[in-house]
Parts: structure tokens; sequence; C-alpha cells
């Protein structure tokens, strides 16, 4: 009789959580439609062979490069490891998170990061954490993330923080409650549309050009956790003309770069040799690459990545050339299926792309 | 700490654990330890505060007290030499020096009170007559921070005071447990306003555990919490909607306003209550009850003794009947009888009470002239129905309608519509904007609004109003009983897989459509501010 009773509790108790798990997955936004950029960061778990490069940082990152193009032109296995408004410190633990499965041979940082010294958006710190896997790193990247109004609790019960997604439910919160379809290779966030730069915006007098004390701490840390694994560190700035970056900026780059040792490049200065034409390969007026663009980067920064860092050609491993065949497939795939879209509609609506502003 | 936040629900769960793991004979002391914990965390310096406020209390009940005994000690040396007026005498005697340890306490306890809540007050006025007399001179705000629960803990102390001064229960010899008494936090907060003979009985265990009790405890914080995140909180955005904005919301939305203000300060404020019984139910402890049904009440009285009980009770136990019986009051109720004659000269004092009370209801929910409108509105509104009734009896015997359903359901609808209207001045905050929106109800033609779905959404979508109307239609059937038993006492023939599916769903509602988490302001409890 007592072991029915214990039996049942333990089958209550079992119900009970097994049911509000449904439940907190149901209401978990699943980003498949409008802003995917949320499940940039999961998609790294589903990887199944190692990179030789690791790229690191905010949008500028995830639009810029195109990892089958590298591989492809380049033999250099490459994953992005970046979501939309990336802080410094959650690159950080993205990078120890990643270091946790594999050893890249170069990682490559986005500085933009460096401007931010504060979290800065809730939604955004959400984009990057929720995809994650739960580790120490992940909770000491919640830790270092959060706004002043945020709860840890809420990242570890996330019902507690989408529940109030209950009144904007859809079919894809069913469909996709366990699993989704692939929605990126390689962390690379592709748009074939084009929306040319049209003005240049002047930069806003800033108060203090010198980064924080915090995002500068967060640069130290990623120089030393490569060097503790002995990888190469590169930094890069990616070429979107807005949001502004400063000389000032650049010189304390330039400066920190110098005295590490560190190989930095700044393709707003090599717009020339990148061959980025700003009426073609920007899907945004300029504020992140079209697949044009990153392919144009790509095979630019191949042949640095190959010779600066005597990264080899892997195309000959059989199994490495089996997987990138699928991805290249799905790459293709993807792109004919935008530029289908765009012949339909004028613009990428299951993007969330705006149309095209009549004449 | 909110009780509805993540930390408070935290610390609950912590102690209740920890409560049934400590041996029972110590369970009161990790309750106080855990009340001053509450409170620390709240504020350090107000544990100034309420310590201040229990240690006088506490000398003074103990005095007080023992003079009694001493008292009691020489009648009983001297029960045969002393002449019935030498054992008169000797009572007045022990009352002065009683009443000298009271009024002290009484002085401080009040003082302390008035002047952390009414300082500022003060000034205002000051400040507004000096304008209105054309002195450029105007006086600076104190900074003073308003101790948590100061209301709530101020008069339940006071409550045991005038208890233990009027014999009706010896004084409590233990300072810590007068500690926790006064500081119980469950109930710190926003009451009710226990009575210590009634609360002691179980205040100080010891508790076994007993899966009933907890049981009942935690359903009653569910319950608690589904009125307060699933109905309240989500009203209060349509409420804020048409208060913030008064220009533009008159008329019909006045009185949309004005419904929907009272809907939230109901599942508010039993929903607190909800929780504060329910936590004390859990720690096998008895918290009475607060309210009765109070939208079933056929008249204001009615209304008031189903609503804030403990704080009805207090006001009549403590200040009506003592002001009732007092010298000047005696002295006025003569020289108004021979004035004005029997009928109505008896009634002068009793309005005046009923003023004075009232004056005191409204200024203790708050240091602003709103609410002592709000007082004095009720007062009157007492009075006026007081003074109607034989009118009431004229009627009724005439027509005979006073068992009818429509009647009463009349009477209910009628006795609400008033407490409403009157409590427009608790929901606007302001005499005189209070009146000039509730003028626009009967001048601001624009009823035809009501059947404009776009104007009447007030920052809810449908599917909000939707869940309230679901939360609204549970709410009432629970509410609405004939025998004063509780919704899980009507729940228990019920098989108990149904009963505990009905509590999990109960979990679910307050989980999916509780207004909480990010993206929602966390709102105090209303009485929280009082």
């Amino acid at each position: 009789m007592k072991r029915c009773t214990v039996l049942k509790a333990i089958l209550s108790v079992c119900l009970i959580l097994g049911s509000l798990f449904l439940l907190q997955r149901l209401v978990m936004p699943k980003y498949v439609r409008g802003i995917v950029e949320g499940s940039l960061v999961e998609s790294y778990y589903e990887e199944t062979t190692p990179h030789d490069v690791i790229f690191i940082g905010d949008c500028e990152v995830y639009e810029c490069f195109s990892p089958v193009t590298l591989w492809n032109e380049y033999g250099i296995p490459s994953f992005i490891r970046g979501s939309a408004q990336q802080l410094i410190w959650q690159s950080y633990y993205l990078l120890e998170d990643t270091l946790a499965t594999e050893k890249p041979k170069v990682v490559i940082f986005n500085v933009l990061a460096l401007k931010y010294d504060e979290p800065q958006k809730e939604a955004y710190n959400r984009l990057t954490l929720d995809g994650m896997r739960w580790s120490r790193t992940k909770l000491e990247a919640i830790r270092a993330s959060m706004m002043p109004d945020e709860k840890l609790i809420d990242y570890l019960v996330p019902l507690f923080r989408y529940h109030a997604r209950w009144s904007e439910l859809t079919w894809d919160d069913v469909r996709y409650l366990f699993g989704k379809k692939p929605l990126f290779h390689n962390g690379y966030y592709m748009r074939v549309d084009v929306r040319p730069v049209t003005t240049v915006p002047e930069g806003k007098k800033l108060p203090d050009y010198r980064f924080g004390d915090d995002a500068m701490a967060y640069m130290d840390r990623i120089t030393a956790l490569c060097e503790e694994n002995d990888i190469e560190l590169m930094l890069i700035k990616a070429p979107s003309i807005y949001p502004t970056w400063y000389p000032e900026w650049e010189e304390q780059v330039e400066d920190y770069a110098r005295q590490h040792g560190l190989v930095y490049l700044n393709f707003l200065e090599h717009q020339k040799e990148t061959g980025i034409d700003y009426s073609t390969d920007t899907y945004d007026t300029g504020l992140h690459m079209n697949l044009s663009g990153a392919e144009k980067l790509s095979r630019f920064i191949g042949p640095i990545l190959r010779d600066t860092y005597a990264l080899p050609d892997r195309r000959g491993d059989p199994e490495l050339s089996r997987v990138w065949a699928g991805k290249t497939a799905f790459y293709e795939q993807m792109k004919a299926d935008q530029l289908s879209e765009l012949e339909q509609y004028g613009y990428l609506k299951s993007l969330g792309a705006r149309p095209p502003e009549q004449p | 700490m909110l009780f509805t936040s993540y930390s408070f629900i935290g610390f609950i769960l912590v102690l209740f654990v920890v409560y049934y793991l400590v041996p029972r004979r110590i369970q009161w002391m990790l309750l106080l330890f855990s009340s001053y914990l509450f409170y620390f965390l709240a504020s350090p310096e107000y544990l100034i505060y309420i310590s201040l406020t229990t240690v006088s209390t506490f000398l003074a009940a103990f005095w007080i007290d023992h003079l009694a005994a001493v008292h009691q000690e020489h009648l009983a040396a001297h029960k045969s030499s002393l002449t019935r007026d030498e054992r008169k005498a000797g009572k007045e005697a022990l009352k002065r020096r009683q009443r000298r340890y009271l009024v002290a306490c009484m002085l401080l306890n009040f003082g302390l009170l008035a002047v952390m809540k009414y300082t500022n007050f003060a000034l205002a006025n000051v400040n507004s007559l000096l304008q209105a007399f054309g002195s450029e001179r105007q006086l600076a705000f104190l900074n003073l921070a308003l101790p948590m629960g100061i209301s709530f803990y101020t008069f339940q102390s006071m409550g045991y005071l005038l208890d233990v001064y009027r014999g009706k229960h010896p004084a409590q010899k233990n300072v810590f447990r007068l500690a926790l008494f006064v500081s119980f936090f469950p109930q710190l907060v926003q009451g009710p306003i226990s009575r210590y003979d009634d609360l002691s009985q179980t205040l100080y265990g010891p508790h076994a555990w007993d899966w009933t009790s907890v049981s009942y405890g935690l359903q009653r914080i569910l319950w608690g919490f589904f009125k307060k995140l699933v109905i309240a909180d989500r009203i209060l955005v349509a409420v804020n909607t048409i208060i913030r904005a008064p220009e533009e919301h008159q008329g019909v939305f006045v009185l949309v306003g004005m419904l929907f203000y009272t809907l939230q300060l109901y599942a508010d404020f039993t929903g607190g209550i909800d929780i504060t019984i329910g936590i004390a139910e859990v720690l096998g402890i008895r918290v009475k009850e607060n309210f009765n049904a109070p939208f079933l009440a056929r008249n204001i009285t009615d209304y008031w003794r189903r609503w804030h009980i403990s704080m009805g009770t207090w006001f009549r136990d403590y200040l009506f009947y003592p002001l009732s019986v007092s010298r000047p009051m005696l002295n006025l109720s003569r020289s108004a009888r021979r004035k004005l004659g029997d009928a109505l000269g008896k009634r002068v004092p009793v309005y005046l009470c009923t003023l004075i009370v009232w004056f005191a209801t409204g200024i203790w929910h708050g240091s602003s002239w709103n609410f002592i409108v709000w007082g004095l509105l009720n007062g009157v509104v007492i009075m006026v129905s007081q003074a109607c009734e034989p009118l009431y009896a004229r009627f009724h015997a005439r027509f005979q309608v006073k068992d009818r359903l429509a009647y009463r359901a009349f009477e209910i609808v009628r006795t609400t519509l008033l407490m409403s209207a009157i409590r427009l001045f608790d929901c606007y905050r302001d005499v005189p904007l209070t009146f000039r929106m509730f003028g626009t109800m009967f001048t601001t033609p624009n009823y035809g609004q009501l059947f404009n779905a776009e104007a009447m959404k007030l920052g809810l979508g449908g599917a909000d109003y939707l869940v309230l109307a679901a939360g609204v239609a549970i709410m009432v059937a629970s509410g609405i009983r004939r025998k004063p038993v509780s919704m899980r006492e009507r729940l228990e023939p019920i098989p108990a897989a149904w009963r505990y599916a009905a509590m999990y769903l109960l979990l679910i509602a307050v989980l999916l459509f509780g207004a909480y988490g990010v993206g929602y302001d966390a709102s105090q409890f209303i009485y929280n501010q009082f």
C-alpha cells in the first residue's frame, strides 16, 4: 500500500514536471521565421567534424563570411559562432564553449563588439544565450550578460520568461517543439537580396572614445584563452559602413594588436582588394554583407589564413569532403530558394525583409 | 521582497523545508528569525522601528500586567478587611497607573507612525496654506522612508496592548515571542491585523507535519497567486491606461475604470491575503479570514463587515466603542438630547464618532486628502443610510420586496456601485480630479464607445480579455457560497485525483497567464502601500 502511494507520488511528480517541460518547449521562441538569428548559436551543436577556423563576433561576422566558399576554394573548414549584437563577453564564453569540444587553429574576432562595455538589451542576450548548451560556461555567460532587470531564474526556467507568448503561439511552435529544420550551415546567415548604400551616415561625436574596461578585460581574456590553447588569434573589422567605426577606435585596436603580436585586418581599408561594391554587396544599405559580399570577403581572407597560419587544404579528407559536400548542397539549395522567393515576392518575406519601396 | 517575486517564493520554500526539519520547540524562533530577515532584506534600518515598537509594547504590557497582578495579590491578601469603596478606589487607582503606561506607549508608537507617515503630508498642507496667504516661504520636506508595514504592525501591537490593559489576556512574558507576534512576516505588509489571543494559539507551535494543512496552505497560496497575477495585474494595465490619461478617458471610460479598479483591488487584496493565510497554514498557524464575499453585501455597513474585516473590527473595538462611551461623548449626548430632543440628540455623538472613525480609517490608508475624503464619504454614506432606516422600514412594510431575489440583487449591485464610486478617490488619488471625472460619467455622452472594440482595448488584447473573463468567472464562482465554507472544503468530497488535477490546472494558469517576469512591471500589492 505504502509502496503504491510512493509510486503514485513519483508518477505524479514526473507527469507534472514532464508536462511543464512540454509547456516550456511550446512557448519558447523557435526562431524559424523572421528573426531566425536566434537559431544561430544552437546550430553549432549539430556539427560532426572539427574546424580549423572559428569566427566569433556579432552580425558583422555571421553575414560577412561564407564557410562554404572557404571550404570549396581553400579547403578550410570553419564555423561562425556569432549572433546578433553579440557582446564581447558572450564571444569569450562561446569560444570557451567551443574549446570544450574542439581546438581550432585560428580564432577570428570581429572587434566592433569592443564598443559595448555593458549589457545592451535583453532580447539580444536571449538570441545568443538561449541557444547555448547548459554548462558552467553558459551560466557565467548569463551572469555576465544580464541586464539589471533580468533574473537568472528566467534563463534556468525559460517558461518564466516566455509564458506571455501563449497568445501568439503559431503552428510552428507545435511543429518545431523538439527540433527544427536546418536554417544555417556553419553559422552563416545567407542573404541574396540587395539594398545598396544610398547615404553614409555621419557618426555622432562621442564624449569618450576609449573602449570600456570590461570590454578590454574580455579582450585580454580572449587573447589569453587562445594563448593557453595554442590558438592563433586574428582581429578583424568587417566592412560595414555603419555603425561608424571611429579612427580613435581603430588606433586602440591597432595598438592592442601590435602589443600582443596579433594580425589585425580592417576590411574597411581594403575595399579595393576585396572588391566590395556597396551598391551590390549589401542587403541593408551597408550594415551587412549579402551573399555576394560574403563570398568576396571569404575569397580575400582565405589566402591570408592559408599563408599566415599555414592552414592545410583539407579537401583530401574523405570524411570532411563528404560532410562539406552536404553543406555545399544545402548552401546551393538555400541560395536557389532565396532567389526564387526574391523573384516571387521581390523581397525575402520569410526572413522578415521589408518590401522594396514603391516608386 | 514582493510576495510575487522569485526571491520571496524561494524564501518561503526554504523556510517550509527548514521549519519541519528543526526541532519543534524552536520552530517559532525560526519564524522570528525569518521575519526579521524578511524585514532586514527590505531595509536594515526598518528593524530599528519595529524593534522599538516591540520593546515599548512589551515593557508597557509587562508593567500593566504586573500592576494588575500586584493589585490582585493585594486584594487576595486583604480580601476580608477591604470595604467595597476601598476596593473600588483601589481599582480606579490601578487603572490610573496602568493608563499612564498605556498612554505613554501609545503616544510613542502612534507618534512614530504619525511622524513617519504624516509629516510630509502636514508640511505640504502648511505650504499650501502659506501659499494661499501669499507667503513665498515654503517648508522643506523631510527625507523619511516609511517603514514597511508600519501601519499594520503598529495597529496590531497597540491592539495587543489595549487587550492587556482591558484584562482580556495576560501580557506575553517573553519579548522574543511578542516580537514574533508583531513581526510575523506573512501578515507584516498587508495584514490582516491579527489579535493576540487569536494568533498566539497557533503561532508558537509546536507543529508536526500535517499533509492536510500543508496541502490546504499550498492550494491557498496558489489561489492567491492566481488572483494577483492572472486577474489583478492583468487588469491593472487597463486601469492605468484610463487613470493616467484622464483627459482622454472620460465618461464611459471612467465607469469602466471604476469597475475595473474594483475588480483589481479585490483580486489584488484578497489574493495577497490568500497568500498570507496560505503561508501561515503551511506552517500550521491559523490566521483569521479578512474577507467574507464583500460584493454580496446588501448595504455599506454590511460591506464593511465583509471587507478587510480585521481593520474594521480594530477600529470598532479600539476606537469607535471607547470613543462612544468616553466622557466627552456622554456629555455631548446629554447636551444634544436636551437641545435637540431624544430622537435626534442620541444620534449626534454616534454620527460624530462615525466621522472620527472614518476619518482615521481614511488617513490610515494614506497620507493624502483623497484617502481622507474617501474615509469621510464612507462615514457620510453610513450615516445617511442609518438616518434613512425609518424610510426603508416604511417602504418594506408597504411593498414586501425585501426577500425577493430581484430586490436582493438590486441591493447588491447598488452597494457595489456605491463602493466602487467612492473608491475612485483611491484610484485617481486626487480629490478635484476624482470629482471631475465622476461628473464626466453623466456629462460626456460617449457610451457608444462601449461597443468600439478598438477604444475598449485599453492596453489589453483580445486574448487578455478572454483570460480575464475566465479568471473573473472562476473567482466569482469560488466566492459565491451559501454557507461559510471554503472552496477547498467544498472540493473535499471530489476524488483526490480530480482535486489535484484542478490544482494542477490552476498552477498552469498562473504560470502561463500570470502577468509576471520580463515585460511586466512587478507591481506591489495595493495594500502594501498602506
